[in-house]
């Protein structure tokens, strides 16, 4: 590991729209390392998108963003950046995954031009030597009969080859970041399950970073090596994938962890839930944003914001967002 | 058997107590420049009364189509649908109303079955007001308690769908399907829009309005795991067609199917020690199209223990080790290494 490729320090990012306003982002600080895969996990609303892609300038049409704090990737500061500069920076340095493969792949193209043009502009190959790597991109991202679907246009290619096609397009500039924004939520289980084997698989061999921003608790399990979860655009807590998933600490992870379903266990618990309702983000209180929602919550909770604090010895550092769990069960609590 | 059903109350018709729904060779099929697409083919299915019975597949199997035509929002190329032992075509088109009273749809976008203009108030009371029930107290009344039944609290009453939470709305929708007091819910995949924490609110929501109203549930969903915690009953569905049905609970523990094995397979455990140790056998492609659904077998061609004869003739649903059926030569021969 060479130090992180994609560094995020106390981003505060405030979003707005034609109808509100919010503060999506509120002092998040995190690291990508390269050769790690970092999950970041939350719901509707918690800010885990525009994290991540606020930074790298790709945002929705008709929002827009106001950017505070530090941002650094490859040595260069993202924030006071030319958009520019930030999209030929992005264009080399980070591939992105979507969920849907149409906003990556343009229609009218054939998908086999699109992947070596990216190749071409971003990892500085000759026209020849692109066409090579295309093709080699679609046999990797296991596309049968490569050669033959670089010809293709995207609608003739089934959703879960659209999907592997997406795939091979943000590999095609050599990125030192991948990034996959919710990659599995709109697929099938049989096909989601190829298409997590397939990005473990491209982690393992390119060692590249992997951000993988997502709800699906089982899709952290299989790929991620750390987790950071997010409430509310704050950081609730953050570790290596087994401390957070098996050995949560803050009361937001644990009211998510137990609201999916273990189908393999043996016992039926009944799934359990998190009562109430994600805080209204333009009506933000003083305090723990989950308060209103926890069954441990104390006066001082409501008060003043959690300090994310640091649980246990482990090697990847694990962190909480609360001092009242902390408080109780002892920093300690895990060996 | 049908003029007696026809004639009296179901819930006191005897033939009627052992099914809320029967359905019976059912086939839907579009027409569409591609071709015939036969998204159900050739379905039977039946739910007893007072069950939760889950309907899965992926995306194409036709759950959703067979949902529609079950309470008839899609007319069916053939077949027949049997709803509290009366024949569902005849019921609504002689006592439309009646049916309506019996028999109410959840919609996965709930914001898509909902006036853009109509409160929650008057979202919830329209089905009372059409149906001619109580006088505007009575009506007003009857909108609390449903509230109340679905945990909403009343200041929800003056605001507008759009301006709700996804729960908040789903909630919305079940309240006004339960206006009616009905005896058969069928659902279409409620849960897929909702976040996670939230899901499994509706989930329990869904769970305790069965026990407490007596309810008969269907429900199409695509999020194994909550199927296998909540429903009584399952049916797996593959390109139109049953590939196995069953008890949930020893269906999932052991599945007869080798589409069933490899769908289940492929759910992730939330342990990340469970998934590193776990070997990666998995299903290849994409299910073939409902246009031109494999000869014999329309798993065959994913099916990774196919032999031969599975490409000859199309299997029948038959009695299998965990009390269900499958539809498969080889069930009950094959399993997943680890599932």
């Amino acid at each position: 590991m060479s130090g992180p490729v994609y560094a995020v320090k106390n981003l505060v990012i405030d979003l707005y729209t034609p109808t509100v306003s919010v503060r999506a982002v509120d002092g998040v600080s995190f690291e990508v390392n390269s050769g790690e895969t970092l999950a970041i996990v939350g719901e509707s609303g918690s800010g885990k998108t525009v994290m991540t892609l606020g930074p790298l300038g790709l945002m929705p049409e008709g929002v827009t963003i106001d950017l505070n704090g530090s941002v650094t990737a490859a040595g260069q500061d993202l924030v006071t950046m030319s958009p520019k500069k930030l999209s030929k920076l992005r264009g080399g340095q980070f591939g992105v995954i979507f969920q849907d493969p149409m906003s990556a792949l343009n229609p009218m193209l054939k998908i086999g031009p699109q992947l070596a043009e990216q190749a071409r502009r971003f990892a500085g190959l000759s026209a020849k030597a692109a066409r090579k790597e295309a093709v080699s991109l679609l046999a990797r991202t296991g596309i049968p009969d490569p050669e033959d679907r670089y010809d293709r246009y995207p609608h003739e290619l089934s959703g879960g080859m659209l999907q592997r096609a997406m795939i091979a397009l943000a590999l095609a500039a050599r990125p030192r970041v991948l990034i996959a924004d919710e990659p599995t939520t709109a697929l099938d289980a049989t096909v989601q399950a190829q298409i997590l084997a397939l990005l473990r698989q491209i982690q393992e061999e390119d060692g590249i970073a992997v951000v993988l921003i997502t709800h699906d608790i089982g899709a952290v399990s299989v790929l991620a090596d750390r987790v950071i979860v997010l409430y509310a655009g704050r950081i609730a807590e953050e570790g290596s994938a087994i401390d957070v998933l098996t050995a949560p600490v803050h009361p937001y992870t644990r009211g998510l962890l137990a609201s999916v379903p273990d189908f393999r266990s043996d016992t039926a618990t009944g799934t359990r839930e998190i009562p109430g309702l994600p805080p209204d983000q333009t009506r933000l209180l003083p305090g723990c944003r989950f308060a209103d929602r926890c069954a441990q919550a104390i006066t001082s909770c409501r008060r003043k914001r959690p300090e994310v604090t640091r649980v246990g010895g482990a090697a990847v550092p694990h962190r909480a967002a609360c001092p009242v769990v902390i408080a109780v069960e002892g920093v300690a609590r895990h060996a | 058997m049908p003029e007696a059903a026809l004639t009296e109350n179901p819930a006191s018709d005897p033939t009627a107590t052992a099914a809320a729904i029967d359905v019976e060779d059912l086939k839907v099929h579009f027409r569409t420049s591609a071709g015939r697409v036969r998204a159900v083919d050739g379905v039977d299915l039946n739910v007893k009364i007072g069950a939760f019975h889950g309907i899965v597949g992926e995306s194409g199997c036709g759950k959703t189509t067979l949902a529609r035509a079950i309470v008839g929002l899609q007319s069916a190329t053939a077949g027949r649908v049997r709803i509290l032992g009366r024949d569902r075509a005849e019921w609504q088109s002689q006592d439309r109303k009646g049916f309506a009273r019996a028999v109410q749809f959840i919609f996965q976008d709930p914001l898509g079955s909902m006036s853009r203009r109509q409160s929650v108030q008057q979202t919830m009371e329209e089905p009372l007001r059409i149906h001619g029930m109580g006088n505007a107290r009575e009506r007003r009344r009857k909108v609390e308690e449903l509230l109340e039944l679905v945990a909403l609290p009343a200041s929800v009453l003056d605001r507008l769908p759009r301006s709700l939470s996804g729960g908040q709305r789903q909630r919305v929708s079940i309240a006004r399907a339960l206006a009616l007091d009905p005896e058969v819910l069928v659902c279409d995949e409620p849960l897929s829009a909702l976040d996670v924490s939230v899901r499994a609110q509706i989930v329990n929501l869904f769970a305790r309005l069965q026990a407490q109203l007596d309810l008969t549930i269907v429900i199409v969903a695509h999020d194994l795991a909550i199927v296998r915690e909540v429903c009584s009953a399952v049916t797996v569905m593959y390109l139109g067609r049953v590939a196995e049905e069953g008890v949930a609970r020893p269906l999932f523990a052991d599945p007869a199917h080798p589409y069933s094995q490899a769908l289940l397979f492929a759910v992730p455990s939330p342990d990340p020690r469970v998934e590193a140790t776990r070997s990666r056998v998995l299903l290849e492609g994409d299910p073939p199209s409902p246009l031109n659904p494999p000869a014999g077998c329309r798993f065959s061609t994913r099916c990774p223990v196919a032999v031969g004869e599975c490409r000859a003739s199309e299997p029948t649903l038959r009695g299998v080790r965990h009390g269900g059926r499958a539809a498969c030569l080889l069930a009950d021969r094959t399993r997943h290494p680890v599932l």
